[in-house]
C-alpha cells in the first residue's frame, strides 16, 4: 500500500510501519494487567523490581528456543511433538558424556548435536517419503525416543562440570548469557525467514506444497531441513535446562510440556497451524506471555492448580484476540 | 487394464476376481489386528484362543475404543480433540471425591460427570465455532483447565477410593454364559454406544453432514449445512464418549493422578490405525472400534513377550509410523 488514508491516526501510521505482531500488544496488556494486580495485591515487586524483569526472560530462555525451531516447523504446515524428549535425550547424554569433566565437554557437544540431527532426519524422512501425517510421524519418534531414554535411565545421571553452568547462570555485564543466547536464536531464526531463500520456499510449502511443487521448489528437502534446525533448537534448549540442573533426568522434556505448550506460543504468535503464515517474533511475545504469567502467578501466590486452569484460559484468549474477526470457519 | 485382457467368461475365474475385488477392499486394519491377535494366540494359547482369555483382553479394549469412536467424530470434521485425556483424570479423581465412598451416590456422580462431560464439549464447540480457535489450542487450553479443576478440587491427590459398583462397568463380568463362559460389561457398553455412533454417523443426515464440513467446509456451508450447530454437537459428542470411557478406566485401572495422560494421543493413534485421516473427510465407526483393539493387542504383544514397559513405548511408536506408512502408501498406489 503507498498511500494511506488521510483519517487514519498517527499512532496507527507508526505501528504498521514497524510491523509489530498484534499478540505484542496483548502481551502488554498481560503484563500491565498482572503488573497492576500485583501492586494492589501482593508486594508491587513486578513494576519497581528491575530484576522481575529479567526473571521473566530468563523463565522463557528453555521454551523460547525450542518454540523458536517449531514455529519453522509449524510454518513449513508440519508439526513436532517429539521436542519434548528430544530435550530429555540431550539433558541425559550431555551429562551422562559429560561427567563432570570439562575436557568432555565438546564431545558431549557434538554427540547431543548428531542425535538432534538423527532424530529431525527421521522426522522429515518419514514425513515426506513414507507420507506419514506429521502429527502421527513425530507422535511416533517421540514415543520412540521416550522408551529408549526410560529404558537408559531412571534418574540423574552424570553432572556439568562448572564451566558449562555458564550457559545457563553465566553473566555478561547485568545480562544473563541464556537471554543473549535466545535473542540470537530468535534473530537467527527471523533472518532465515525473511531473508533467504530456504524461508520463502518454508512459506511456499507451508501455504501451498503442491504449487511449490511445482514451480521447482524441492518440498521435501526443505521439509526435512526444518525439521532438522527443529531437533537443534530442542537440543539447544535441552542443553540450557542441564546447565541449570547442572545434571540431567529423563523427565525434564515432557514435564515441562515441551511439545505442546511450543505449539501453543507459536499460535499465540500468529503462526497459523495450516502452515505458510507467521514469525519468530510473533512466538517470542507468545513465550513472554508465558513468562508473565507464571511470574504474576508467583507473586499473587496463586494455587499451582488454579495456575493450569487459567494458563489454559489465557492460551485460548490470546489466540482469540485475533482470530475473533476471521470470516473463515476454523476446524 | 487386466480386465480387458482376461476375456472372463469361466464363472469360476469371475467369481475369484470379484472375492479378490472384495479382499483388496478391506481396510487394513482388519487384517493387521488378525495378524497381531494370531500371533499372541500362538505365544499363549491359554490367553488369545480361549473365550476366558479373549474376553479378559476386551476389557481394557473396549474402553479405548469408546474414546476412539468419540475422537474419531471430531477427527472426522477436520479437528481435534486434546481434551480426552484430561476429561479421563477428571472422572477418576473427582469421583475419588464426590463418592465420598458411599455406593448411593454412585448414579448421581455419574449423572454430574455427563452434564460435565457436555459442557466441556459445548464450550469446545463454541469457541472454535465463534472465536474461530483452531480446535486443537482450544482443546488444549480445554485440557488445562479440565486437570487443573480436577487437581484443585480433590487437593492434588485422590481423596478416598472409587466405590465398587462404580467401578463395576469397568472391570466386573457377566458370569456364566453359554460358549463366551463370561463377558466384560466394559464390552457391553462398547457394542452399545458402537452401535448408537453407527446409526448417528452413518445413517443419519448429521453423520454425513459431519463428514461433508470436514471434506470441504465451506461448500458445505453453502449448501446450507448448519456448520456452527454440527461442530457443537460433535464436540459435545466426544467429550460425553471421552466420560463414559473414563469411567470404564477408572473402574478398571483405580484412582490415579496419571490415569488420563496421553490417553488423547492413544485415541488419535486408534483413529489412525482405523483409517481416519486427520484433517477431516474420512472415518468409519468399526475399523476405528478395530484400530483401538490393534492398538491394545500391540500393547499385550510386547507385554507378551517380555518386555518391560519402556520398550513397549517404543516398539509402539514404531509400530504406529509403519501401519500409517503402510495405509499412506497403499492408498497412493490406488490413485
Amino acid at each position: 500500500m503507498t498511500t494511506l488514508p488521510a483519517s487514519e491516526s498517527s499512532f496507527k501510521r507508526i505501528s504498521r510501519s514497524l510491523n509489530i505482531p498484534p499478540v505484542f500488544y496483548f502481551l502488554i496488556f498481560v503484563f500491565l494487567f498482572s503488573g497492576i494486580l500485583d501492586h494492589y495485591f501482593a508486594d508491587g515487586q513486578m513494576f519497581s523490581n528491575p530484576l522481575i524483569m529479567l526473571n521473566i526472560i530468563v523463565r522463557s530462555v528453555a521454551l523460547g528456543i525450542v518454540a523458536v525451531g517449531q514455529t519453522l516447523v509449524l510454518i513449513g504446515a508440519s508439526i513436532d511433538l517429539s521436542v519434548a524428549y528430544t530435550i530429555s535425550i540431550t539433558a541425559v547424554m550431555s551429562s551422562y558424556i559429560m561427567q563432570g569433566n570439562t575436557n568432555n565437554v565438546p564431545f558431549a557437544i557434538a554427540g547431543v548435536f548428531v542425535i538432534g540431527i538423527a532424530i529431525g532426519l527421521t522426522n522429515g524422512l518419514i514425513i515426506t517419503k513414507l507420507h506419514v501425517n506429521p502429527f502421527i510421524a513425530t507422535l511416533g519418534t517421540s514415543l520412540l525416543i521416550k522408551g529408549i531414554i526410560n529404558a537408559t535411565f531412571s534418574n540423574y545421571t552424570g553432572s556439568v562440570p562448572q564451566g558449562f553452568e555458564y550457559f545457563g547462570y553465566g553473566m555478561i555485564g547485568p545480562v544473563p548469557v541464556s537471554i543473549i543466547i535466545l535473542f540470537l536464536v530468535v534473530i537467527i531464526g527471523w533472518y532465515m525467514l525473511a531473508r533467504t531463500k530456504f524461508g520463502a520456499h518454508l512459506y511456499g510449502v507451508g501455504g501451498n506444497s503442491e504449487v511449490a511443487r511445482l514451480s521447482g521448489v524441492r518440498t521435501d528437502r526443505v521439509l526435512i531441513g526444518a525439521h532438522i534446525l527443529c531437533s537443534v533448537t530442542a537440543v539447544l534448549s535441552g542443553m540450557f535446562l542441564v546447565s541449570l540442573m547442572r545434571s540431567g533426568a529423563p523427565w525434564v522434556g515432557p514435564n515441562g510440556f515441551y511439545d505442546l505448550n511450543s505449539i501453543a506460543v507459536a499460535v499465540i504468535g500468529g503462526t497459523a497451524l495450516s502452515g505458510g503464515k507467521g514469525g519468530v517474533w510473533g512466538t517470542l511475545a507468545g513465550v513472554l506471555i508465558f513468562g508473565v504469567l507464571s511470574t504474576a502467578f508467583n507473586q499473587l501466590g496463586v494455587n499451582p492448580y488454579l495456575k493450569i486452569v487459567f494458563q489454559g484460559v489465557i492460551i485460548v484468549l490470546a489466540v482469540a484476540s485475533y482470530t475473533i474477526r476471521s470470516k473463515k470457519e476454523a476446524a | 487394464m487386466t480386465t480387458s485382457t482376461f476375456p472372463a467368461k469361466d464363472t469360476s475365474t469371475d467369481f475369484f476376481r470379484k472375492l479378490w475385488g472384495w479382499i483388496r477392499k478391506v481396510p487394513p486394519v482388519y487384517p493387521i489386528f488378525l495378524v497381531i491377535f494370531l500371533i499372541l494366540g500362538f505365544l499363549n494359547p491359554k490367553g488369545y484362543q480361549t473365550m476366558n482369555g479373549i474376553m479378559t483382553y476386551f476389557r481394557p479394549a473396549s474402553p479405548l475404543a469408546v474414546l476412539a469412536i468419540g475422537e474419531m467424530v471430531v477427527l472426522a470434521l477436520g479437528g481435534f480433540d486434546l481434551s480426552v485425556g484430561a476429561l479421563v483424570t477428571f472422572v477418576v479423581l473427582v469421583s475419588s471425591k464426590f463418592l465420598a465412598n458411599d455406593p448411593a451416590n454412585a448414579l448421581p456422580d455419574i449423572l454430574m460427570l455427563i452434564g460435565v462431560g457436555i459442557l466441556v464439549g459445548m464450550i469446545n464447540g463454541l469457541v472454535v465455532s465463534f472465536l474461530k480457535v483452531p480446535s486443537f489450542i482450544t482443546t488444549l487450553g480445554m485440557m488445562m483447565v479440565v486437570r487443573g479443576a480436577a487437581l484443585y478440587y480433590v487437593g492434588g491427590a485422590p481423596q478416598g477410593y472409587l466405590t465398587d459398583n462404580w467401578r463395576a462397568f469397568g472391570r466386573n463380568y457377566i458370569q456364566n454364559v453359554p460358549f463366551f463362559t463370561r463377558i466384560p460389561y466394559a464390552l457391553i457398553i462398547l457394542i452399545v454406544l458402537a452401535t448408537i455412533a453407527f446409526f448417528i454417523f452413518h445413517r443419519t443426515n448429521y453423520g454425513r453432514q459431519i463428514l461433508a464440513v470436514g471434506d470441504n467446509t465451506r461448500a458445505s456451508q453453502l449448501s446450507g449445512v448448519r456448520v456452527k450447530l454440527i461442530r457443537v454437537i460433535t464436540f459435545i459428542f466426544c467429550s460425553v464418549f471421552a466420560v463414559l470411557g473414563g469411567i470404564m478406566i477408572g473402574g478398571y485401572g483405580g484412582v490415579n493422578v496419571t490415569i488420563g495422560e496421553g490417553m488423547e494421543l492413544q485415541a488419535i493413534a486408534a483413529c489412525v490405525i482405523g483409517g481416519v485421516l486427520l484433517g477431516g473427510g474420512k472415518g468409519a465407526v468399526l475399523n476405528v472400534v478395530f484400530g483401538a483393539f490393534t492398538l491394545q493387542a500391540v500393547v499385550n504383544l510386547l507385554n507378551q513377550l517380555g518386555l518391560p514397559k519402556p520398550y513397549t513405548d517404543a516398539v509402539q511408536g514404531l509400530i504406529i509410523i509403519g501401519v500409517v506408512a503402510y495405509s499412506a502408501l497403499s492408498t497412493m498406489k490406488k490413485r
